[in-house]
């Protein structure tokens, strides 16, 4: 607990520290972060009595949704709910923290990121940081040997420094698995049939979904000279390579990883390879790579793969890449990641983003990624059990970016209600027959509102329907009441008709469509 | 970090204790709790290499939802949600996380029951503890003035002791807040008006809304003679009525809270009232009450609530009742709360919750709660502008129970044995219909008809049932 005096010290300082930025005219940004921090120092001075001095800030890393934001987020749900819904999946949704050693040893260098709760005297906690280790341990739990499952939730990173553009603390992961021992391939080409069909209805243009296979790259590596140890971060070097050019990835692995010239020329040669079906036939013809056991049980499932992709009609945008290398260690099968065709807009991307992975652990660019993880149920399981899993995770925050964009220049206004009809008066003295339509409309199912005025000028009602997309207005009058009609009015023709008020429901109905 | 041989010890020791408890045939619980410490201390002793063995459960007063209950909550929140958006509103999130000091100095004593983040070198963090605070904070915060909002999300209490029966520490809200300056009562009557809606499409039976106002509360303990320090106190303790008689209400206002008889004596003449806008007319009249500047406000504004609740056409649920005191010290208004008339099955009450208020801060038996609160906004901003709010909170946990237990007891019935070996006697002569008799069935008059082959199901009016059966056998 700082000493008061010292603390009045350091507001005295802090206070001349903003002032100086307002007169050198520095950054709003600049200038709201040292206010904030003076701001911080009053609120340790006053305590809980008095004027309550606040930093009015979300915590760092994470925002609200407001209600246009959140009307596109329920659309984007939407469809992406309906596509797993169709292929037969079931949902589960976990607590917001697991216990702490539940997430131990589950992201390597990664664990640094994760937010834990203070030690309050009960058990450690974290919150979590994915969607996957939660699902695990959900199947071990309840001893589940099959489940289709998708589940959309909000994850937990405490990147640093500084948040970079667009990257978030807290944001949403949105998964899909399958979970069990079935017979090879089909349930992997599921979730490519899966990712191709919310691309689709996402309606964000043209998109290639890469696949790979860590056996086939740990093959490749094999062949071409890489000592064992080194696989996992030359992997990681490999998988820059959607961000860099080949020379400044051939750099980091000489220079860096200290591979031959040699060995890393011979990785150059496969990692340049894309194709589909003819791919892996000729590869499974190389006599280096079908000679090692990983790579030719890998590029064997890559043609069957392949052949249910063309029955499911999907191969027109599926690329088996072999520079494809995704981060998370615990794949130990198919490999996949979907991304937009269309250029990153310059406002959007930033050097610092070029060079990690986003908050969907997919790079820039990427919607969607996945791949298959035999082993990871099975770290849970107290018998050790398996249960073989494969599963992508569609990058919902960058859609949420994209659609938000399209709605920002698009003429189109986006709704934030679904207000049908404004029960409105142009004369006074009408708020009770106004109260009573509005509850009569109700009662039939009608979305309604009605002005909380006692007396409202028809202006403004009119204004609120404008402001907020209502398409009808019902008007209320002394002479209307005594004939037992209503006005409809269609806001934006301006067009009127007195409508029987038995007939007001359905005449609604019939223009609301 | 402890000595690896002082860990290795202790994981002897507590497998000493977990074999004992075997032996001795301990209840299954006790059993997995100490397993559970074991566990932890082989855990610690693993570190990250090789074997993993962690303790395999949720934390505590949390839950996973399976796919059953979520359909569950899909189909109420499907149901809610519409009823919100028919009356015009719109939804906003925030973060499941907010500063501490947002939090810090809003809940009372609750304060001690909220999750801090450890300090881990950046800003102080603490998880929400209602749905409340955040939406003043952003309305403060994007300087809005008039909104029609809700928000449906999870909430974090750290509830000590050991959770009573049903009291998550996990739980969600379902919170729907009109904020902006309007005419008098009308937005108030809306959301009474929404709970009336919600409460009935839900179908849990019959219901009751019971009404009040702060400032009816405090002007009657003022002409009662309470002292007004004692104002908020005594709040509290007539808050119990609704679990506790009379009786021993009244010995806590004297023994505990120092009233003299004769006070509490008046307090009890008052709060044993309940009525319509036939009582707020009363109590205007009522000479004590009508001259004390708060109760006439607020009696004044209940005969308006009123009035706006004849045309919204819920006066046959809604009670105006002196006894009710809702715990919130933020209320400025009128305050309400929706009770189930159904009896609290025996085996979801306990008494340890029969004393405290539920995770949706409504005590049990309540499904929604809320009031005005004009007062909360103003805190957060730094120019203490006011924006009067009105809202309420439906007790989303305690519906999801009710519809999960009566989605196991048709389960049950449809896995009866007795019911199925009567249809296995039809399958296996033949027999094309069964008439299925049952308590609700009896009292609603009608006789659940079934198709053998195809086990479509119809209920059919006892009147009618000649003429069903022979139309389905001709």
């Amino acid at each position: 607990m700082a000493d008061k005096a010292q603390l009045q010290e350091a507001i005295k300082t802090q206070g001349e520290v903003v002032r100086k930025l307002k007169s050198e005219k520095a950054s709003k940004e600049q200038i709201d972060e040292e206010v904030a921090k003076l701001l911080q120092l009053k609120a340790q001075l006053g305590g809980d009595e008095g004027k309550h001095v606040f930093v009015l800030k979300t915590a760092k890393g994470t925002r609200d949704y407001n209600p246009k934001q959140m009307a596109i987020r329920e659309k984007v749900f939407s469809i992406i709910i309906s596509c797993f819904k169709r292929h037969g999946a079931e949902t589960i949704d976990t607590p917001v923290f697991e216990l702490k050693e539940t997430l131990t040893g589950k992201y390597g260098e990664d664990s640094k990121l994760i937010y834990d709760l203070k030690d309050q005297g009960g058990e450690l906690l974290s919150l979590r940081y994915d969607l996957t280790v939660p699902f695990a341990r959900y199947l071990a739990l309840n001893k589940i040997t099959n489940i289709k499952r998708y589940h959309i939730a909000k994850v937990y990173r405490r990147d640093n420094p500084a948040m970079t553009r667009g990257r978030y603390r807290e944001f949403y992961q949105c998964d899909f698995d399958i979970a069990g021992q079935y017979d090879a391939m089909i349930p992997d080409a599921e979730c490519l049939k899966i990712v191709y069909e919310i691309l689709n209805e996402l309606d964000l243009g043209d998109f290639r979904i890469k696949v790979n296979d860590r056996r086939i790259l740990d093959g490749m590596f094999a062949v071409c000279g890489v000592p064992d140890e080194k696989f996992r971060t030359i992997c990681s070097t490999v998988d820059k390579l959607d961000k860099m050019a080949w020379e400044d990835v051939k750099k980091e692995m000489v220079n860096e990883k200290g591979l031959s010239e040699d060995v890393a020329d011979r990785i150059g040669e496969y990692v340049s390879m894309q194709g589909g079906q003819d791919l892996a036939e000729r590869l499974l013809q190389d006599p280096k790579l079908s000679q090692n056991k990983q790579a030719f049980a890998g590029l064997t499932d890559m043609k069957l793969l392949f052949s249910y992709l063309e029955l499911f009609q999907v191969t027109d945008k599926v690329v088996f890449d072999l520079s494809l290398a995704r981060g998370l260690d615990y794949y130990t099968g198919v490999i996949y990641e979907a991304i937009l065709s269309q250029t990153i807009p310059a406002s959007v991307s930033t050097p610092a983003e070029q060079n990690g992975a986003d908050e969907a652990g997919v790079s820039v660019g990427s919607v969607a990624g996945g791949g298959r993880y035999d082993g990871l149920v099975g770290m849970f399981d107290p018998k050790g059990r398996k249960v073989p899993c494969v599963g992508v995770s569609i990058g919902i925050e960058r859609i949420f970016s994209i659609m938000e964009q399209k709605a920002e220049t698009s003429s189109e206004k986006v709704r934030t209600t679904e207000t049908q009809v404004l029960v409105a008066s142009a004369q006074k003295n009408l708020l009770e027959e106004r109260l009573k339509l509005t509850s009569e409309l109700w009662n039939a199912g009608i979305k309604a509102e009605v002005l909380y005025k006692k007396n409202p000028k028809l202006l403004s009602q009119l204004q609120h329907c404008e402001e907020t997309g209502i398409p009808l207005v019902a008007i209320l009058g002394e002479q209307e009441l005594k004939d037992g009609v209503v006005k409809l009015r269609n806001v934006a023709s301006r067009e009127e008709v007195d409508v029987p008020r038995a007939d007001l429901v359905d005449e609604i109905k019939k223009r609301t469509l």
